[in-house]
């Protein structure tokens, strides 16, 4: 076999359905090899930063490994931004890129770069695979590495002379020797029996939780955990699904633009009981500001994560499953009610609250509180970054994990398309609904035609309000309203010091994003008034096939609540008013 | 407190093993005071002593990003352990005339450093020493006229430990 015929017999060893890619020189010998391949569907992107996301899409709606191929040099480097927001997020997936001959490597060939170098600080490992014998067992690894401990990327660059050599007496290998990798499953007992009595003395313990109850498949256990001891829960971006929005000790999402009740509860809580988590300073704030009553538990399955933030009493490495499952016989019963009435109350007394306008503009908010009343309760909801991923995650009734996606700790525009179209291939039966903003659908629109081409009935609805609005508000609230760059109807003939929209403003948003959808053979449609949200959204999510939603919505729309950059998570903003 | 650590990390002899290690301390935005990376007795397995001088929380987060390298075996940080011999090899060339050179050959002598190179005008010479030695060497060297030195960085290994409590003087060094 050559090294192209044992790379794909390696995905069908490790159960890869599809993969996602883009051809090039130095790939063709594996792409000849996937002419033939029945078992394995490929889905040809318009663009390797599409087909990274998608792999990524399809690795967080599923929990399995995505794959994706993409030639040497611009194909590999494409695919920098998705490997660095799965690395971010820990999402599984494997990156394969081709690469010059290894007799050429380092002479600066045609479509050459340092893929291995390129992706070492943004991979959990990476292989340039300099010899055909290496090639099973790196495939083998790679896989182990990506799926197991805290998921995350890896690249295998494989040179096309290597890809096109032969390998006698092949055999994929059935173990996996890595002596420095082996993650901690199993907590530590004594100090989850800990963990049970620093719950018991406490009169204020908070459930704080993640992406990692995520990878850990651990939802059920929390659920379980949450009934038997009725702690409040919050949960980061990260982890919505694993709470129902509407579960009664649920707060809700803390942090920089979380609920009230949530970021209450953390500065409250005399014990915060961490969980998958990593103390991002989105949700932290100043990191000597937060939690300030609280003795600190965390739980992850990596140990670098434990005091890497925040300086913890009872640290545990170990999967969140088992932990959960360990704690849930710890700690069998149910804490004093007052407190959680407490939290609770503050979830009531600070409920989300937006101006439904007068003017017939669209509230953003009202888009998707529509939403939540038509969409099928087992659709996936992936998002794109920005203001209208806020609203999303605040507004949003989430109820299954692996059902919100969302670009967390990188923040990538662009992600949410194709994430939605590699969502979809991961799941034929379930609804798919992608909400962007107008900046962030340009920044991978070209998939449109992917998704009518291979009929991926993605369900696009892009808030637009022309604005790249999470900046503009940065600008609105702290940076005297200098909107410097961020309005996308700007033209030379606007004002130099334009301060926020004109009667003169243009009048038309280009591109026309119905047509651009028309254009891919998309159905597109399109509300700009309040009256029309709920008619738009009606059809669109009814249609068959590939859909745009486009909904004008008011353009001076801030996401509140917001928490000011560098205060204690308690200085809310609450709205326009404060 | 920054104080300097030396951090031992035993590796597979992979591809890149030693750009991995330090370009994930420089990712991280520390500074790496010296790094040495060869091969050891086992061909699978390679050895990189690190000098970083960081805060305690730092070293800890360092050790621990470093122990998160998929082909990370160990990592040892030696700085507070007394059962380490640790060297360091210097050559340095040293300005000397007719007056002084006698001067320095006397202090080549108490440090057993060994000339390499004797003109009119300079010694070249060589030292291996533990980090105090080295640093004193330099310093009582410097009045003549260092003109440059390198040193290797330093190196470890860890002493015969015994295992029984009843053993005494385990830990001093015996030689």
């Amino acid at each position: 076999m050559n090294g192209a015929e044992i790379l794909i017999d390696g995905f069908k060893r490790e159960g890869v359905e599809v993969l996602f890619g883009y051809p090039g020189g130095v790939v063709i010998p594996i792409f000849d090899v996937l002419y033939q391949c029945e078992e394995i569907r490929f889905l040809l992107t318009r663009h390797e930063q599409g087909a990274v996301h998608a792999a990524d899409g399809y690795a967080r709606s599923t929990g399995k490994v995505g794959v994706c191929i993409v030639t040497s040099g611009p194909g590999a480097t494409n695919t920098i931004t998705g490997i660095a927001t799965a690395k971010l997020d820990s999402t599984p997936i494997v990156v394969i890129s081709g690469q010059v001959p290894t007799y050429n490597i380092g002479t600066d060939a045609f479509q050459e770069t340092d893929m291995v170098g390129l992706t070492r600080s943004i991979c959990k490992h990476n292989y340039l695979v300099k010899d055909i014998a290496e090639l099973p067992r790196i495939i083998k690894e790679a896989f182990h590495i990506a799926r197991t401990g805290r998921p995350g990327p890896v690249s295998i660059d494989i040179p096309v002379d290597v890809a096109k050599s032969r390998l006698k007496n092949y055999h994929y290998p059935e173990t996996i020797e890595l002596p420095g990798y082996k993650p901690v499953l199993k907590g530590n007992s004594k100090q989850i029996a800990k963990i049970g009595r620093a719950i018991r003395k406490a009169r204020r313990p908070l459930l704080y939780t993640g992406g990692g109850i995520v990878s850990a498949n651990a939802a059920p256990q929390l659920l379980a955990f949450v009934e038997q001891t009725r702690i409040p829960v919050v949960t980061t971006l990260m982890g919505l699904g694993t709470v129902p929005f509407d579960h009664p000790c649920y707060l809700g999402m803390p942090g920089m633009h979380g609920r009230v009740a949530a970021n209450y509860a953390l500065m409250e809580c005399d014990l915060l009981v961490a969980i998958g988590v990593r103390f991002d300073d989105r949700i932290t704030g100043p990191r000597d500001t937060f939690a300030p009553k609280a003795t600190i538990v965390h739980v992850d399955i990596d140990p670098a994560e434990i005091g890497k933030n925040v300086h913890t009493q009872i640290p545990v490495v170990g999967d969140a499953r088992q932990v959960l499952e360990e704690l849930l016989a710890e700690v069998d019963y149910q804490i004093d009610p007052a407190w959680l009435a407490k939290t609770t109350g503050w979830k009531k007394q600070y409920k989300l609250e937006y101006q439904d306008s007068s003017d017939g503009e669209i509230a953003p908010q009202q888009v998707i509180e529509t939403l939540n009343e038509l969409i099928d309760p087992n659709a996936i909801l992936v998002t794109d970054v920005g203001q209208h991923q806020m609203w999303a995650a605040l507004y949003y009734h989430y109820r299954n994990p692996r059902a919100f996606l969302s670009s967390g700790g990188l923040g990538t525009m662009g992600f949410g398309l194709p994430a939605a179209m590699g969502a979809a291939l991961g799941n034929p039966d379930r609804p798919v609904v992608c909400v962007c903003g107008d900046g962030g659908f340009q920044m991978n629109i070209q998939e449109l035609a992917t998704c009518a081409i291979n009929r991926i009935p993605v369900k696009v609805i892009v808030l637009n309000n022309s604005y790249l609005g999470m900046v503009r508000q940065w600008q609105d609230l702290f940076w005297k309203r200098k909107y410097s760059q961020v309005c996308l109807k700007r033209s030379p003939d606007c004002p130099p010091d334009c301060r926020g929209p004109r009667e003169d403003c243009p009048v038309l948003y280009t591109p026309d994003f119905v047509r651009v959808a028309e254009a891919n053979r998309v159905h597109g449609l399109r509300a700009a008034a309040g009256g029309e949200v709920r008619s738009v959204l009606e059809k669109g999510l009814a249609l068959e096939g590939p859909v745009v939603m486009e909904f004008f919505v008011k353009r001076t729309q801030n996401v509140y609540p917001m928490v000011p950059a560098g205060k204690p998570i308690n200085h809310i903003i609450m709205g326009e008013a404060a | 407190m920054i104080e300097k650590h030396t951090i031992i990390v035993t590796v597979l002899n992979s591809v890149g093993v030693l750009a991995r290690v330090t370009g994930l301390l420089s990712q991280r935005g520390y500074n790496i005071d010296s790094a040495i990376g060869a091969p050891t007795e086992n061909p699978d397995v390679y050895k990189i002593s690190l000098v970083v001088s960081e805060s305690e929380e730092h070293i800890e987060q360092i050790t621990k990003q470093l122990n998160k390298l998929v082909d990370t075996i160990k990592v040892t940080d030696i700085s507070h352990k007394d059962n380490y011999i640790i060297r360091e090899y210097i050559i340095l060339k040293v300005l000397v005339n007719n007056r002084n050179r006698t001067d320095v050959f006397e202090l080549l002598n108490v440090f057993r450093a060994k000339p390499l190179d004797v003109a009119q005008s300079h010694i070249i010479m060589e030292l291996t020493g533990g980090p105090r030695k080295v640093e004193r060497f330099i310093e009582l060297l410097s009045p003549y006229g260092i003109k440059e030195y390198v040193r290797s960085g330093e190196f470890a290994m860890a002493e015969y430990q015994p295992t029984k409590k009843g053993e005494k003087n385990g830990n001093q060094n015996v030689l």
